[in-house]
C-alpha cells in the first residue's frame, strides 16, 4: 500500500521528463530482471561450490608446487618436485594397486547385490516396510563402529571368523597377512555399509517401471529372470549409471575401513591394505609432514578419479545399450521426423 | 515482554555490578594475603580474572580437585581442562592449529615424547620454559628430551615410563623356572642383564612351554632401540645414516629375527586385537613393561592370574614414553600459562597425579616420596611397583638422539620385522633390503 501511493504522488509532483526517465530506469531494471535474476538464482550453488570446491581444488594445486610442511607451512616453489618424490616411492604405487582392488572387491559385488536385494524388496512382500528398513540399517552404524566389530572378526589368530574355519577343519586365513585377504575382508566392511543404501535406490527406480510392462511381458510367457533382465535392468539404467560413478568415487576414497583395520592404521608392514587416501593422510600428517608431497597426491587422485569415472560411464552406457537399442531407434526416429516436420 | 525483558537486562546489570564489587573486594583481600606467602603470585603482568585452558589427552592425573586449588592460591585465575579421548586427536589437534596460526589453542597443551622431534624444529612457535629456579626438579635426561639444539627449554615433565619385565609367574613355575620376583630378576641377568641373557632364558623356556617367550619383536625392537645413544641420524649435522651401513640397528635386528626363529615371538601386533585377545589365550610370558604399561596389561588380562613384575631390564635401563606441558607462543597468557604449567608439574602435583591416575613421575623429588615409594599394585601379586619404577628409573643413563627422521627410519625397520614376525611374508635379509630401499625413498 505504502508503496503504492509513493510511486502515485512521485509524478504528479515531479517534472514529466522525470516520469520518463524512471521508466527508462525501470525498463533496465525489467531486462536486468529477465538477464540476470536466473543466474542469481542459481548463484547459490556456485558460489558454494567456488568456496569449497574450485579453491580448495585450485589452492591444492598451488601447494603442490611448494615445498610445504605441515607445521613450517609455504616453503620454496619445487616446481613438479614433490610429484617426482611421489611417484618414486614404491608404497605409491602399491597404495594405487591396493585402492583399485578393493574398489572392484567392493563395487562390483555391491551393485550387483544390491540390484538383486531391490529386485527381492520389488516383490510383494509381506510387511514390506519393515525388510526395506532392515536394510537400511547397517547405513546407520558409524563406519568406525563398524569397522572395529568387523576388525574383531577379522583378527587373524583370535578372530571368530577363523575360529569357525578352524572348527569346519579349514585351514585359518591370514587376513592381515595375505594381500587379497585383507582386500576382501576390508571391501566386506564396505559392502556390508553400503549394500543396502544402494539397494534402497534401485528399489525407488524399480517402482517407478510402468506395470503395464509386466503385464505384457506375463502375457508374452516371460518369467521372473527375463523378466528382470528385460525390463528392470535396461528400465533402470540410468540409476545404475548413478549409483556407479558415486561407489566409484567412494570406492576410490576408501579410509576409514582401512585407518580402523589394524592397530596402526597405516596399511600394516607390508602396506598390503593402504590406499591412496590413507597413504596420503601418511604423508602429510605422518613421518613426511609433508603438505606439499600430500597435495601432490590429492591431484593425482582427482585425476584418477575424473579417468576412472569416465570410462566406467562408458562402459554402463555400453552395457546396458544392448536393452537400449529398440528404444534408441525409436528415439532417433522420432527426432528425424521432428526435423523433418520443421523443414 | 518489553517489560520482562527490561527488567532482566536491569537485573543483570545490578547482577554485574554486584559481581564486579565482590570481586574487586576478593581481589583486594587476596591481593594482601597472598603477598605474604605466595611470591609466584606477581609474576603474572596484572590481576585481572583470567581463564587458563589445560588440554591434555587420556588420563593425566590432574583432577578437578586439584585444578580448583590453583584458583585458590591464585583467585584471578581459573583454570579448566580440556581432554582428548587419545594422544593421536590431541596431536593432530596441536599440529593442525599450530600450522593454522595458534588460533583456538590451550593456553597448555600437553605433548608426547614422540612428537617433540618435529615440534622442536620450530621452537618459535612454543614458549621458552627454561627457568632457573626450577632446575634439578626433574631427572636430567626428561630436560635434555624437551631441550631444543639452541637451548631453549619447550616442554616442563610431567610422566616417564621406565621399562621393567612383566612377567606371568604362572607360565614360569609351569616351564620350571623360579617364579619369585628377585629370583626372576637374578635370573635374567640382574644389575648386568644383557639382551643376550634375556634370550637365552627364552629359550629355555619355550622348550617346555607352548607359550611365547615375548609377545611382539616390534616391542622388543622398541626397547632395544632406545638404547642406542644415537639409532638413525648423526647428532651433529641430524642427517639420518644411511640404513644399509647402519651396523649397530642391523645387529639389533639380527638378534631378534634371530629370537623369532627359535619361536620366542607371539607374532603379535601390540594394541591389535589378536593381542588384546592373546592375554587371555596364555599366549606369552614375558613384556616389556613400562610403567604405564601395567594398565592395559590389567585390564586385558581380567580373569587371568599371575602377572608379576622384575626389577630387571636388559641393556641398563629404558624408557619408553612419558609426556611435557608446552606453552603455546601465540597464547594470550603466556607468562601466567607457564606459572601453571610449572605448578602442574612440581613435584607435589605430580605425586597426586600419579595417585590419581599411575603416571609415574619425572620429578626426582615426586619418585622418592613416601606415595610413589610404598605404592603396591595388587594385580601384579602385590609387587612393590612404585619402588620397582624408581629404581629403574635411575638405571636409565640419557636420552637418546632423535631427529627429524628417527620415526621415519624406525617405522620401517618395525615394519621389516612384522613382515618378518607377524605375516611371514618375507626372510629376514629379504625383508630387510626392502626397509633400507624404503627408508632411502623417503627423502
Amino acid at each position: 500500500m505504502a508503496v503504492l501511493t509513493d510511486r502515485r504522488s512521485a509524478p504528479e509532483s515531479g517534472a514529466p521528463q522525470r516520469e520518463s526517465r524512471r521508466l527508462g530506469f525501470s525498463q533496465r531494471l525489467g531486462r536486468w530482471d529477465v538477464k540476470l535474476s536466473p543466474y542469481l538464482y542459481i548463484s547459490p550453488f556456485f558460489i558454494l561450490f567456488a568456496v569449497t570446491g574450485l579453491f580448495p581444488l585450485g589452492y591444492t594445486a598451488f601447494v603442490s608446487l611448494h615445498e610445504w610442511s605441515l607445521l613450517g607451512g609455504q616453503g620454496e616453489f619445487v616446481g613438479l618436485q614433490n610429484f617426482t618424490d611421489v611417484l618414486n616411492q614404491p608404497t605409491f604405487w602399491k597404495s594405487l594397486v591396493n585402492t583399485l582392488s578393493i574398489f572392484v572387491l567392493s563395487s562390483v559385488p555391491q551393485v550387483i547385490v544390491a540390484v538383486t536385494i531391490a529386485a527381492l524388496l520389488d516383490q510383494n512382500l509381506r510387511s514390506a516396510t519393515f525388510w526395506r528398513m532392515g536394510v537400511l540399517i547397517p547405513y546407520v552404524v558409524a563406519p568406525v563402529a563398524v569397522s572395529m566389530i568387523f576388525g574383531r572378526l577379522f583378527a587373524d589368530q583370535y578372530g571368530l571368523i577363523n575360529s569357525l574355519l578352524t572348527l569346519i577343519g579349514l585351514d585359518p586365513i591370514a587376513w592381515h597377512g595375505d594381500r587379497l585377504a585383507s582386500h576382501v575382508a576390508i571391501a566386506s566392511i564396505v559392502n556390508y555399509r553400503w549394500v543396502g543404501y544402494n539397494a534402497l535406490i534401485f528399489l525407488a527406480a524399480m517402482q517407478a517401471v510402468p506395470r503395464e510392462l509386466y503385464e505384457a511381458a506375463v502375457i508374452d510367457g516371460a518369467g521372473r529372470v527375463r523378466q528382470f533382465f528385460s525390463i528392470t535392468v535396461p528400465q533402470i539404467r540410468s540409476t545404475v549409471i548413478f549409483v556407479v560413478i558415486t561407489s566409484t568415487i567412494g570406492g576410490l576414497q576408501i579410509f576409514d575401513e582401512v585407518r580402523m583395520y589394524d592397530a596402526t592404521g597405516l596399511g600394516g608392514a607390508d602396506k598390503n591394505w593402504m590406499t591412496t587416501v590413507l597413504y596420503l593422510y601418511d604423508v602429510a600428517w605422518g613421518n613426511q609432514h609433508s603438505l606439499g608431497r600430500a597435495s601432490a597426491v590429492a591431484w593425482m587422485l582427482f585425476l584418477l578419479i575424473v579417468v576412472i569415472g569416465f570410462v566406467n560411464f562408458l562402459v554402463t552406457r555400453q552395457i546396458s545399450s544392448s536393452g537400449m537399442a529398440s528404444k534408441k531407434s525409436r528415439r532417433k526416429s522420432a527426432t528425424t521426423s521432428m526435423s523433418r516436420g520443421n523443414a | 515482554m518489553l517489560s520482562s525483558t527490561r527488567t532482566t537486562r536491569r537485573a543483570a546489570a545490578r547482577t554485574l555490578q554486584a559481581t564486579a564489587g565482590v570481586a574487586a573486594v576478593a581481589l583486594a583481600l587476596t591481593a594482601c594475603g597472598g603477598s605474604g606467602e605466595a611470591p609466584a603470585e606477581g609474576s603474572s603482568e596484572d590481576d585481572s580474572p583470567i581463564t587458563l585452558k589445560v588440554a591434555t589427552f587420556n588420563d593425566f592425573g590432574y583432577t578437578d580437585e586439584m585444578l580448583a586449588s590453583y584458583t585458590e592460591e591464585h583467585p584471578n585465575v581459573t583454570v579448566e581442562q580440556v581432554k582428548a579421548a587419545t594422544s593421536d586427536d590431541a596431536r593432530t589437534n596441536l599440529t593442525t592449529k599450530l600450522a593454522a596460526g595458534g588460533e583456538g589453542l590451550a593456553d597448555v597443551e600437553a605433548i608426547e615424547v614422540d612428537w617433540l622431534p618435529e615440534l622442536a624444529q620450530y621452537p618459535d612457535l612454543f614458549t621458552d620454559l627454561a627457568d632457573p629456579e626450577l632446575e634439578g626438579r626433574w631427572v636430567d635426561w626428561k630436560v635434555q628430551q624437551a631441550t631444543t639444539p639452541d637451548g631453549k627449554l619447550i616442554g616442563y615433565g610431567t610422566d616417564i615410563g621406565p621399562e621393567a619385565i612383566c612377567y606371568r609367574a604362572d607360565l614360569f613355575e609351569k616351564a620350571g623356572l623360579p617364579t619369585d620376583r628377585e629370583e626372576v630378576a637374578e635370573l635374567l641377568g640382574g644389575e648386568d642383564a644383557t639382551w643376550e641373557d634375556y634370550f637365552a632364558v627364552g629359550r629355555d623356556f619355550v622348550a617346555e612351554s607352548d607359550a611365547a617367550w615375548y609377545d611382539s619383536s616390534a616391542g622388543i625392537f622398541q626397547g632395544m632401540i632406545s638404547q642406542l645413544p644415537a639409532a638413525f641420524e648423526d647428532p651433529e649435522s641430524g642427517e639420518p645414516t644411511d640404513l644399509a651401513d647402519n651396523t649397530d640397528v642391523k645387529a639389533i635386528y639380527d638378534e631378534i629375527t634371530g629370537s623369532i626363529d627359535d619361536d620366542l615371538s607371539g607374532g603379535l601386533e601390540q594394541w591389535s586385537e589378536d593381542w588384546t585377545a592373546a592375554f587371555q589365550a596364555d599366549a606369552f610370558a614375558t613384556m616389556l613393561c613400562p610403567s604405564w604399561m601395567t594398565g592395559p596389561i590389567e585390564g586385558n588380562s581380567g580373569g587371568v592370574e599371575g602377572w608379576d613384575v622384575a626389577d630387571v631390564f636388559p641393556g641398563g635401563g629404558g624408557n619408553w614414553g612419558g609426556s611435557f606441558l608446552t606453552v603455546p607462543a601465540s597464547g594470550e597468557n603466556t607468562e601466567a600459562a607457564k606459572e601453571l604449567a610449572a605448578w602442574l608439574t612440581a613435584p607435589e602435583q605430580q605425586t597426586s597425579a600419579f595417585e590419581a591416575a599411575g603416571t609415574f613421575p619425572s620429578q626426582v623429588e615426586a619418585q622418592a616420596s613416601e606415595a610413589v615409594q610404598t605404592f603396591t599394585n595388587p594385580f601384579f601379586n602385590d609387587a612393590p611397583v612404585g619402588e620397582i619404577f624408581s629404581t629403574r628409573a635411575q638405571a636409565i643413563e640419557g636420552a637418546p638422539y632423535k631427529g627429524a627422521h628417527y620415526f621415519a627410519i624406525r617405522d620401517e625397520v618395525t615394519n621389516a620385522l612384522n613382515r618378518v614376525d607377524i605375516t611371514k611374508s618375507q626372510d629376514a635379509e629379504e625383508s630387510w633390503a626392502e626397509a633400507v630401499e624404503k627408508a632411502s625413498a623417503l627423502g
